[in-house]
């Protein structure tokens, strides 16, 4: 395993291909890691990294292209494949079964235990006791045993998943070292996450990839972040039509909706913004800032843990969905069979909240029920040919089916978590002059999407969460793309420098796992 | 550093590796220890239960005790299946309508044919629904129907016959008179092909894909190839449920007994986590036990016997749901 390898390069993919139905997920990525080094796999939301990283490990096949590892041809057809092949990843989820003891997952995975143990050290957690079960073991310390197993086995290409998405920073900064360390030898690692300081840290190089394709490999020096936000947006002229909306003078009103200091668990810490009638308020964040948890709280769904919620100018707490529709504030999810009853028809899918709000108990007014239906697919218009199952619509006509049963209630406050997320561009303008259509009739919107280039066409400011706090805040003429990806990537010179950040994160963080542990 | 972990790991073992077997399995426990009530109550209600109502107990609880064992590998794996009493009858049957009038040494072959035939069947279940994605629930049950006729086309009525030694190994008692046969042949049964599988990486993997069927996959286990081997087990542990019936009956029976719902209410109140992923198959034994000596205690107390099926439903979901409420308040605390 350990000879010494005559050509430069370890891991070695290329015209990589794969499509989903109509949705090209890769159109020609290629990669290539030399031994001894960290390597950076770096692109936007849905450039495709995690359809390559499926690939590297067999979790997936490509519809085409090669991939070779010490210049010899290897298509990994499932994980253990990959791993016989000296492939081996450690995912923001650690791969770890929750009911079996640890020393079991160790054997499930034939690791050496004397070097688990030894990796377990150098990773800083000294005392586990091996026969306790998985679940018992806070989710923190999972990870890192995830990685200590994966090192342990010595493979040719460790491949880390945002691995340190959520990992507390102590325990983050034990991962840099030990992951830095990596470098020099025969060995290499490939690298995935969201933080600019982690890849200048311990990355050579970096692989980007725009739009299912590599699109550069760049030196990691100081400097070259710059470098990689270009190559990630690729030449995004700024030629989006700027909205044209003058910033409306809000003195005077009162907030539709005051967010101060919303605290949840390690994933919120602190968020405060205020929401105005008439406004699209948009969120800009990279996956997993905290704005899942966010949007769940303002809907109702989950408890924060700490800060005040306003309504209209008075406290609120939200014990279920429903007490959130009653405040007003409807949700749009990005998936739809969270909010859909797929088996249903579309007047049903509609009339469903608006129903339980007319009257709780005794039978409905149909006849209400369906003028307002109507007008509401109306002014979606949805297509109706396929009325009586909704899921047999189009996903975006389901979208719409989603947004229209709040518009015949009457909405005040629409949050929509990226609800364009997989719907075609007619359809996207659509919803998005919506929103702007019920702005103007007075509703509050949040939205997040993960589409930054469509923040300016919809959105009056944005807000940037980063490690579950807003960093910064822009008005829609300044929201260009390129600034938004520097904004999310924490970037930007007039909010809180990086490292300041990341250290805030580590003092906070650190302390809930540790309580954790103590339980 | 490494070296001196391991030693304090394996001082300490000796000490706590008792304490943490007893708080794994404190729910067979808990199990065991009604029984022990459950017994002695039933000493209380008939002075006369002896010898003779271990044995009968015995003989009762066999065939479900295997049952019980297929459906909770299954369950463990992340399935459920609803064709064990099916396979049972048709494993029954081919045993007894070829074990009729055959020499001893024909019959030992029969007995390894009919296991080989639970393993085909249960790799049947199991690949259909691999292959398909088909629920294990709609396969099962469909399979429950394929199984049952043609145990029937095997057998149009009970009948056939059973090899003495057969009969032997199962009826009376063993030694002492209080040590019925079909106890011991259940306990050798298990330890033989339960204890070495649980503790191999393939038991380990069946948890694993019960558990988490992605975690598994990414730690490198064939989801597929797992699955189907759970249900060849349970289809093994089913023929041997069949061949218990054979033997404690002497002949075939070709219609299904309450065997299928029976196994899972034993597979619920022996601890076994319908999601997948927990318990064991010792558990169940015991709730087999159970579920049958308050049968035997029902009639001792005179009670109609449809009263005694509703009595065993009320306990089933009573016993659960007072595991449940313990085990959050475990969790809470």
């Amino acid at each position: 395993m350990t000879t010494p390898t005559t050509t430069g390069v370890l891991l070695e993919a290329s015209g990589i291909s794969k499509t989903y139905g109509a949705v090209v997920a890769l159109r020609n990525a290629s990669l290539s890691v030399r031994p001894g080094e960290v390597h950076a796999l770096m692109g936007a939301n849905g450039a495709g990294k995690s359809t390559l990283v499926k690939i590297l490990t067999g979790a997936v096949r490509p519809d085409s292209g090669t991939i070779s590892v010490r210049g010899k041809p290897r298509m990994a057809h499932s994980p253990a494949d990959a791993r016989r092949g000296g492939i081996v990843s450690v995912y923001q989820e650690p791969a770890l079964i929750p009911d079996l003891d640890v020393r079991s997952n160790l054997r499930l995975t034939e690791t050496p235990l004397h070097k688990f143990r030894h990796w377990l050290d150098e990773l800083g957690i000294e005392r586990l006791d091996l026969g306790r079960l998985v679940r018992e073991v806070p989710l923190a310390t999972q990870r890192v045993i995830d990685l200590a197993r994966a090192l342990a086995i010595e493979p040719d290409v460790l491949m880390l998943d945002e691995m340190t998405a959520a990992l507390p920073a102590n325990l983050t900064e034990k991962v840099l070292e030990v992951i830095g360390r990596q470098r020099g030898g025969d060995r290499s690692v490939i690298f995935i996450s969201h933080r600019m300081i982690e890849i200048a840290a311990v990355c050579d190089r970096a692989t980007v990839l725009r739009e299912g394709e590599t699109v550069g490999v760049v030196d990691v020096t100081p400097g070259s972040e710059e470098r990689i936000v270009e190559l990630m947006l690729g030449d995004t002229v700024q030629s989006m039509p700027a909205a044209s909306r003058a910033a409306q003078d809000r003195n005077g009103a009162e907030p539709r909706l005051v967010v101060r200091d919303l605290t949840a668990g390690t994933k919120l810490q602190g968020v405060s913004f205020e929401l105005h009638p008439g406004e699209v308020l948009g969120v800009v964040a990279l996956e997993g800032q905290g704005q899942d948890e966010l949007f769940d709280i303002l809907a109702g769904a989950d408890r924060p843990s700490g800060g005040e919620l306003m309504v209209d100018g008075k406290a609120v707490s939200f014990h279920h969905p429903a007490d959130a529709i009653r405040a007003g504030l409807v949700y749009v999810a990005a998936d739809r069979a969270e909010a859909l009853l797929p088996q249903r028809s579309v007047r049903e899918n509609i009339a469903l909240p608006f129903v339980t709000r007319l009257r709780r108990w005794g039978p409905i007014n149909l006849g209400r029920e369906s003028k307002a239906v109507r007008g509401a697919i109306k002014t979606l218009q949805i297509d109706t040919r396929a009325a009586r199952e909704v899921r047999r619509l189009s996903g975006g006509n389901q979208q719409k089916v989603t947004i229209a049963r709040w518009v015949a209630g009457g909405v005040r406050t629409m949050l929509c978590f990226d609800p364009t997320r997989g719907i075609d561009i007619r359809t996207k303008n659509q919803i998005y002059v919506l929103l702007r259509d019920l702005a103007a009739e007075g509703a509050a919107v949040l939205i997040y999407t993960s589409e930054l280039k469509e923040i300016p066409l919809v959105c009056d400011r944005v807000i940037v969460v980063f490690g579950g706090r807003v960093v910064g805040e822009l008005h829609a003429a300044d929201a260009d793309e390129p600034a938004l990806l520097r904004a999310a990537y924490n970037l930007k010179a007039d909010a809180l420098m990086p490292e300041e950040i990341a250290a805030e994160v580590v003092a906070e963080a650190t302390d809930s796992p540790a309580r954790e542990t103590d339980a | 550093m490494s070296v001196a972990a391991s030693t304090v790991d394996a001082t300490r073992s000796g000490l706590s590796d008792a304490v943490v077997v007893l708080r794994r399995n404190t729910w067979t426990l808990g199990l065991l220890v009604f029984l022990a009530i459950l017994l002695v109550f039933t000493r209380l209600i008939q002075p006369t239960y002896g010898p003779t109502g271990i044995q009968g107990l015995a003989n009762s609880v066999l065939p479900l005790a295997l049952a019980a064992t297929a459906q909770a590998i299954v369950v463990i794996s992340g399935g459920i299946d609803l064709s064990i009493g099916s396979m049972m009858a048709l494993t029954s049957v081919v045993a007894a309508s070829n074990m009729q009038d055959q020499s001893d040494q024909f019959a030992v072959a029969v007995v390894i044919g009919v296991l080989l035939l639970g393993l085909l069947l249960g790799a049947v279940n199991g690949a259909v629904i691999v292959v398909t994605r088909v629920p294990d629930i709609v396969v099962t049950l469909a399979m429950a129907f394929v199984w049952a006729g043609c145990a029937l086309l095997v057998l149009r009525t009970p009948g056939g016959g059973s090899a003495q030694w057969l009969n032997d190994l199962v009826l009376g008692p063993l030694g002492n008179e209080w040590v019925p046969k079909a106890g011991v042949v259940l306990v050798v049964i298990i330890a033989v092909i339960w204890i070495p599988v649980s503790r191999s990486r393939l038991g380990l993997s069946l948890y694993a894909i019960g558990s988490n069927p992605l975690a598994a996959f990414r730690s490198g286990v064939s989801v597929g190839r797992t699955k189907i081997f759970a249900y060849m087990l349970g289809g093994l542990f089913a023929a041997l449920g069949g061949l218990a019936l054979t033997a404690s009956t002497g002949r075939g029976t070709p219609v299904p007994g309450p065997y299928t719902l029976l196994s899972v209410a034993a597979v619920v109140l022996g601890g076994v986590s319908l999601a997948g992923g927990r318990g064991g198959v010792f558990g169940p034994v015991i709730g087999v036990v159970i579920l049958q000596l308050i049968r035997t205690d029902m009639t001792f107390l005179k009670l109609d016997p449809n009263l005694a099926t509703v009595a065993q439903g009320v306990i089933l979901i009573g016993v659960v749901m007072l595991g449940s409420l313990l085990q959050q308040r475990r969790s809470r605390a």
